[in-house]
């Protein structure tokens, strides 16, 4: 079979671990797919290479492929994503200090986000009353789910992301320096940063994302919607190579072998130990060392989490919308939704209906306020009393 | 062109940054800031309030930026850019010299498409620069490497140092390897047998 060259670009980040692993351990090969990946520096990056065709495929935070497809913050620049990178992956860290104030604040056990949303609210009100400086927290990306889930923990509890605390944006790698130097209370990345942090005993990791959304589409693997169309061979044989790295990633036997391959420094470039903590769902979550593990931390493969569901993109883009990022309608709705492409998916893995056994009703399962209807975003705009559009 | 613009470059090479404000001031331009701290940033752009922001592709920071571009309150005017879905070649132009422009400000693409040529040419300059720092610093990294080599040749089978070079080339033209790395075998070997 002649192999076809694909230039892929990629964050070190662990939501990566399914590309990085279909390349590194022969998935593409064996698909006849020769793939170059390229390690970049931004998001900003990432979408112009992939925008203007540097790129054929890249490792896509959602939000990013949706607002690329409907043209808001940048370029409109049609996306499709057929495979599913990771679900769920991101943390709130907070310094030491706010974790002791959202402690003292706490009316019951702070692990509830509900709760910590509320003691937030209250440290917000206290520091007002003191003139201290706003609370500022740091998220990776205007189009993140970084932005969104922070917000929806924080606004959850009445605080209003954009009146009572500064969210400002911060690549990755500056995260930790920023929360030692003090540039930042919080913020919520992906892996490894978190875990980063507690080590060095600078922060505590306040919440799993998974505790305030059960179901959260996190990344993508997204391709121009032109190229999908004109290369549906080889948009199939990615979906199966990245099929087939997921699976190898979540059977526990592999993982010591993918933590090795993930910490090359050309890849994520930090310790195994950190990594594999991370697949295992086994976080290290105060620097004393306690030990929180949730089988839900990062999904890559199980619980179809590879097979993109426009639902998902819904919700994002209905976040967009409750942050006045993009104005509402059904037709920009579908064609959020749209970017996300099961079919896709269907078509080349020859899988039959996903198993959802256990997961939330309406594939969301968020921690606070009513069910999620995709077909339904005003009623789920107008259940916040805090959002701007 | 416009002396008067406000022109931000953020990039935390030195040597890179000067030649592209040097580059700007010979152009004519005075109002240049060089930035290369990344705490603060935003803030810092917003005192200086500039015309156009020049940044680093491979620098982090450039997602910041982004947020410049939000509808916020951060923003105290309306920001437009320069990429709009017509400059596919000049993004393209751009991306590929590694250095992304940033216009801000409403201002008219006719105005600011000098400084633009002049930093991708800088750019490309510089880089060119770098690729031949590269190639002289490994060509002086192998002729080190040859002529301990022959040293150690010379010592070991008292050969002359012309004979050692000889017998150095003609291992490596029947190896099918480069002088420097039959060398550099010689040299490894040599601390392995120490």
């Amino acid at each position: 079979m002649s192999k076809d060259r694909l230039r892929i670009g990629f964050i070190p980040l662990c939501d990566a671990t399914a590309l990085i692993v279909a390349v590194d351990k022969g998935f593409a090969a064996a698909e006849g797919l020769d793939i170059e990946l390229v390690r970049e520096v931004s998001w900003s990056n990432i979408r112009d290479k992939l925008n203007i065709g540097l790129f054929d495929a890249a490792h896509l935070i959602a939000p990013v492929a949706i607002a690329s497809s409907l043209g808001i913050g940048h370029v409109k620049v049609p996306i499709v994503a057929p495979f599913g990178l990771g679900m769920n992956g991101n943390a709130i860290t907070v310094s030491p200090a706010l974790h002791a104030a959202l402690a003292d604040a706490s009316a019951g056990d702070f692990a509830d986000p509900i709760v910590s949303a509320r003691a937030l609210a209250r440290v917000v009100a206290a520091r007002r009353r003191q003139g201290a400086e706003p609370l500022t927290f740091g998220m990776t990306f205007p189009f993140s789910t970084h932005n969104y889930h922070l917000r929806f923990w924080m606004a959850a509890g009445g605080v209003d992301p954009d009146e009572d605390v500064r969210l400002v944006v911060l690549p990755p790698p500056y995260m930790v320096e920023s929360l030692a130097n003090g540039h930042v209370d919080g913020f919520c990345v992906g892996a490894p940063w978190n875990s980063v942090a507690v080590d060095l005993g600078i922060g505590f990791i306040l919440h799993f994302v998974s505790e305030i959304l059960t179901r959260a589409a996190e990344k993508v693997l997204g391709m121009r919607a032109r190229w999908a169309q004109e290369h549906a061979g080889e948009v199939a044989r990615l979906v199966r190579a990245h099929a087939r790295a997921a699976a190898f990633v979540e059977d526990v036997a592999n993982r010591e072998e993918v933590a090795n391959l993930l910490a090359a420094p050309n890849r994520i470039g930090v310790a195994p130990e950190v990594i594999r903590r991370t697949l295992d769902g086994r976080m290290k979550v105060a620097p004393d060392g306690a030990l929180r593990t949730s089988d839900r931390y990062i999904l890559i493969g199980r619980k179809a989490a590879g097979r993109p569901e426009p639902r998902q993109a819904a919700w994002l883009y209905a976040q967009m919308v409750r942050w006045g990022q993009a104005p509402l309608s059904a037709e920009l709705l579908a064609t959020a939704k749209a970017v996300f492409r099961p079919d896709l998916y269907d078509a080349a893995t020859g899988e039959r209906a996903p198993d959802l056994e256990g997961e939330p009703a309406d594939g969301i399962g968020a921690f606070a306020g009513p069910a999620f209807d995709p077909d339904n975003i005003v009623e789920h705009l107008a259940g916040w009393k805090i959002r701007r559009g | 062109m416009d002396p008067a613009l406000n022109i931000v470059i953020v990039d935390q090479n030195p040597i890179r940054a000067a030649i592209l404000e040097d580059g700007l001031r010979e152009a004519g331009y005075v109002h240049v800031v060089r930035i290369d701290e990344t705490s603060h940033l935003l803030a810092r752009i917003y005192s200086i309030d500039p015309d156009v922001i020049l940044i680093d592709l491979e620098d982090p920071s450039r997602d910041v930026l982004e947020q410049m571009f939000q509808v916020s309150r951060a923003v105290r005017r309306p920001v437009a850019m320069f990429v709009d879905q017509s400059d596919a070649a000049s993004i393209e132009a751009a991306v590929d010299a590694g250095v992304s422009a940033y216009i801000v400000g409403g201002l008219r693409k006719e105005r600011i498409k000098n400084i633009l040529d002049l930093c991708i040419s800088r750019f490309n300059a510089f880089t060119r620069l770098q690729d031949e720092l590269d190639r002289t610093r490994t060509a002086l990294e192998e002729r080190k490497v040859i002529d301990r080599a022959k040293g150690i040749l010379m010592k070991a089978k008292n050969l002359s140092e012309e004979n050692a070079y000889a017998l150095l080339r003609k291992t490596a033209m029947n190896e099918n390897k480069k002088i420097a790395e039959v060398a550099q075998s010689v040299v490894t070997a040599a601390e392995l047998l120490k």
